[in-house]
């Protein structure tokens, strides 16, 4: 008895141990991109309960290829390239953690918790595609104006990254204080050292503080290619954007951000190439591009196909440019790095990936394909949630939770005494077993979820109930308090498995039919049902059981 | 010791007559009416636009938004205070005759915006909440929605099958037929709206009444073991009485969260919740009322062996009941 009530004491123990390590709040570093391509991080310690758009307030779209137009060959094809686009414009949203979901055969989700500008989003998402390939600065013409660049900065009195003061000086350089003044609008830290990295830059403004010069670090691989550090990417585009920078830009070139972050000798880049303002061809001549493996060479290549128009185009410009680099520009960020042009291309060209993966190119094919979108997409469902209807509901939640505990605490201590403590105290275990299950399961808290929740509180003395009533009809049949729990327990199980089979059943179905916030109910029901069972019959139980010991056998139970 | 229904032994099926004179008397008026007036179903399953604006000024009314839609194109928008009084709610269905120029809900949502924009000025109000459903996305819910409903209908009626001898999963197959009607009934004379959450609470309903009817059911079973000899109708009345306390007990703590959070949990759950509370309350009252009077009119007509003891299984005698019922 002994043995089996310490195991007991242990497994609660370590059930509650688990269930707080579940809940236990974790920093989260919240990123969000403004409008105006700034980042602001912001760290948040809370509650590790994933809240629904619902609660934080958010958008939630359905999107479908529009046919209207007329039928769409290849749906799936189509979803594809929809889906491409609206990853690449991931940054534009600006929220934290959007969420992009193919769904079903001819749909894709995308959901933007805590969106402030739905408008904005809805144009995001609704925008077709823009592709274009362009020549990059083959000549340097932007190396040759860098100086220029730089003074121009200089005059308006921008900083170098890192440094306090426009040509460091030496006492602040000892005193350390070097971020002191940081005008980049990013407020992520950076090391004191990183303006040094321009030292191998290819031009520094003589006697000026290379401001711009000095984040680009030139691989020498490409032309017009230039490398910037990760973490200098978005000081740097601050100041691409500014419009003293623009002004100083030589005519006839644009600065185009590369779409992904390399690894080079173990730190990451963001690409950034200078490339000619006019594209040779835009994805509107673009009709087809398809990803292969070149069995002679075993190499992964992307073909493609121009309409006739663009083949005349194409076939002019790259005769001129063979030798040269094109970029792939999708929505305004160049694709991979630029392959080299090895002859004229008409209509029909292939691009070699340099490697067997299949993969890049089937990616690349698809970029392609996006940029030739003709189908645009259409908005079929959207559901949106201000953050302070989200507010008000979790606080109502709150409200209508806590008189709901203590309806209860007050109904089981009046009607049941002694044994309604036992019930009130496997009532906290639940509360905590189940919202520790939610967030172990990282499942998400929705505006029915905590009404589910809320339910089951009602729900999980009924399982109490049916055990004290059992109880006090052994009692009365004049059995030991010992004997009547054992019995009263055992008795009531049937009926306590029965009932509560019937509502798993229920919330199963509602898990797999619903959708997101039913879903969510339906998570919760099932967890609460699963600590229901387990505090009021296992944690009531060893309550009693701890009662039981220190008493005679003929002491009095109250219930 | 507090205690309900201290040895309770009320005579629950003498009763029966009127129980189903008191649920005919409830669902079939709510049937017929619901066949002048449809579901109240909801843009979920309809498609349409429903939005939530949040004014700041005080003086603008239903009316005033219902001028500045129809002054903008917007007909037949149905326009409710929600909650409070300066939150309003704003329902553009697709119904035939119920279209604003354009099908598309987007365009709808668009076009309401404009028409607050142009009433009140952009700063007048904020948008809460906003849900546009398209048609096809409206029927793929209600499709879904339907399935749900006989399936889990069905998954919870095979279950009841197996788990019990055929004669009492029929009993209670049928007291939840008649708590799924009384639910349908309640839904058409308060006219509720429809939408998936109130689906979702339609099965919630099915699962928690199927819970009480199996303990009143369970006891029955126990005690036609214990008691041999007694005849069905007793032992109906007996189980019943036995877990009665139970029954109103749990009733109670689930009744109380429940209203709880109709009352305090805020206006987007409210209807939901509402039809979870009554399908508590209908609930409750088919386990006690409806689900043992039709096991004893289906173990009359075809007697199983569970009742072997109790083979007169005629009407009690009044010499068998000690207190007669007055609830």
């Amino acid at each position: 008895m002994l043995q089996s009530l310490r195991n007991r004491l242990i497994l609660i123990g370590v059930l509650v141990f688990m269930a707080a390590y579940g809940l236990w709040p974790r920093t989260r570093i919240v990123r969000r991109t403004l409008p105006d391509g700034t980042v602001t991080d912001s760290a948040k310690k809370e509650l590790n309960i994933k809240l629904g758009l619902d609660l934080q307030g958010g958008m939630h779209l359905a999107l479908e290829i529009d046919e209207s137009g007329g039928p769409v060959a290849d749906l799936s094809d189509a979803l594809d390239r929809a889906e491409t686009v609206i990853r690449s414009r991931i940054d534009e949203f600006g929220v934290a953690e959007p969420l992009i979901q193919r769904v079903g055969t001819d749909r894709i989700i995308v959901e933007l918790p805590g969106i402030d500008d739905p408008e904005r989003a809805r144009d995001i998402v609704q925008r077709s595609a823009f592709l274009e390939f362009r020549i990059t600065d083959m000549q340097g013409v932007f190396l040759d104006a860098l100086p220029r660049v730089d003074q121009a900065l200089e005059k308006i009195g921008v900083k170098p990254r890192g440094q306090a003061a426009v040509g460091p000086s030496a006492i602040e350089e000892l005193l350390g204080g070097a971020d002191s003044a940081d005008t980049a609008p990013d407020s992520t830290p950076s090391a004191a050292g990183d303006a040094g990295t321009g030292a191998d830059s290819a031009t520094t403004a003589p006697g000026g503080a290379a401001v711009f010069s000095s984040l680009l670090n030139q691989q020498g691989g490409i032309n017009g290619e230039f490398m910037v550090l990760a973490e200098d990417y978005q000081f740097a585009d601050s100041l691409i954007r500014l419009p003293e920078f623009q002004r100083a830009m030589p005519r006839g070139i644009d600065l185009i951000w590369g779409a992904d972050t390399l690894s080079v000798g173990g730190r990451p880049y963001r690409p950034l190439y200078a490339v000619d303002k006019q594209p040779i061809v835009t994805g509107v001549d673009l009709t087809d591009a398809q990803a292969q493996i070149d069995p002679t060479f075993n190499q992964a290549v992307v073909n493609f196909q121009l309409n006739r128009a663009g083949g005349r185009r194409f076939g002019r410009e790259t005769a001129r440019h063979v030798g040269d680099y094109m970029a792939i520009v999708l929505d305004g960020k160049v694709q991979g790095r630029p392959p080299v042009i090895r002859s004229q291309i008409r209509r029909r060209g292939q691009i070699e990936l340099g490697s067997s993966n299949i993969t890049d190119a089937q990616d690349l094919a698809l970029v392609l394909r996006a940029g030739a979108l003709p189908a645009p997409i259409h908005i079929v469902e959207e559901r949106t949630v201000g953050p302070s209807l989200g507010a008000d509901s979790i606080r109502q939640g709150i409200n209508a939770g806590v008189v709901a505990i203590l309806l209860v605490v007050v109904i089981m201590a009046v009607y049941y005494r002694l044994a309604g403590l036992f019930a009130i105290g496997a009532l906290l275990f639940y509360v905590l077993f189940s919202l520790g299950g939610l967030g172990m399961l990282e499942a998400t808290l929705t505006l029915p979820g905590i009404a589910g929740f809320i339910l089951s509180i009602g729900l999980a003395v009924d399982a109490n109930v049916l055990i004290f009533e059992r109880i006090r009809e052994e009692l009365a049949l004049g059995k030991s308090p010992r004997i009547a729990v054992d019995e009263g327990f055992s008795h009531a199980m049937p009926a306590i498995v029965d009932a509560n089979v019937t509502t798993i059943i229920t919330a199963m179905f509602l898990f797999f039919f619903g959708t997101g916030p039913v879903k969510g109910f339906a998570v919760t029901l099932i967890i609460g049902i699963v600590a229901s069972l387990l505090t009021a019959v296992f944690v009531t139980r060893t309550l009693f059981l701890v009662w039981l010991q220190r008493r005679a056998a003929t002491a009095e139970l109250s219930i | 010791m507090i205690r309900f229904f201290e040895s309770a032994n009320y005579d629950i099926l003498r009763r029966r007559r009127l129980a189903y004179g008191i649920a005919i008397g409830f669902i079939v008026p709510g049937l017929i009416l619901l066949a002048i007036r449809p579901l109240n179903l909801s843009i979920d399953f309809t498609g349409g636009t429903m939005i939530v604006v949040k004014t700041h000024d005080p003086a603008i009314r239903t009316g005033d938004i219902r001028s500045a839609l129809v002054d903008h194109g917007v007909a037949g928008a149905e326009i409710k205070t929600f909650g409070q009084d300066n939150e309003f709610v704003i329902r553009a269905r697709l119904e035939p005759g119920n279209e604003t120029e354009g099908q598309s809900t987007d365009q709808t949502r668009r076009a309401v915006i404009d028409a607050l924009d142009t009433a009140f000025g952009s700063s007048a109000y904020e948008v809460v909440l906003t849900s546009a459903v398209g048609p096809k996305v409206g029927g793929e819910l209600r499709q879904k929605a339907i399935e749900a409903l006989l399936m889990g209908f069905g998954v919870i009626f095979l279950y009841l099958w197996f788990r019990y001898e055929w004669r009492f999963g029929l009993a209670a197959v049928l007291a939840t037929v008649h708590d799924i009607f009384s639910t349908l009934a309640f839904l058409s004379y308060l006219h509720l709206e429809i939408s998936v959450f109130v689906v979702a609470s339609l099965l919630l309903i099915v699962g928690y009444s199927l819970n009480d009817t199996i303990v009143t059911f369970d006891r029955v079973r126990e005690n036609l073991r214990r008691f041999k000899r007694v005849k069905l109708y007793e032992i109906l009345n007996r189980s019943i009485n036995e877990t009665l306390p139970r029954t109103i007990l749990t009733s109670g703590t689930t009744l109380g969260a429940s209203l709880a959070l109709v009352l305090l949990g805020g206006e987007v759950l409210s209807a939901p919740l509402l039809v979870v509370t009554w399908g508590i309350v209908t609930g409750t009252f088919s386990s006690i009322f409806i689900a043992s009077p039709i096991l004893l009119t289906v173990e009359r007509r075809w007697p199983g062996e569970d009742v072997r003891g109790a083979k007169d299984i005629g009407s009690g005698s009044s010499a068998t009941v000690v207190k007669a019922s007055s609830a």
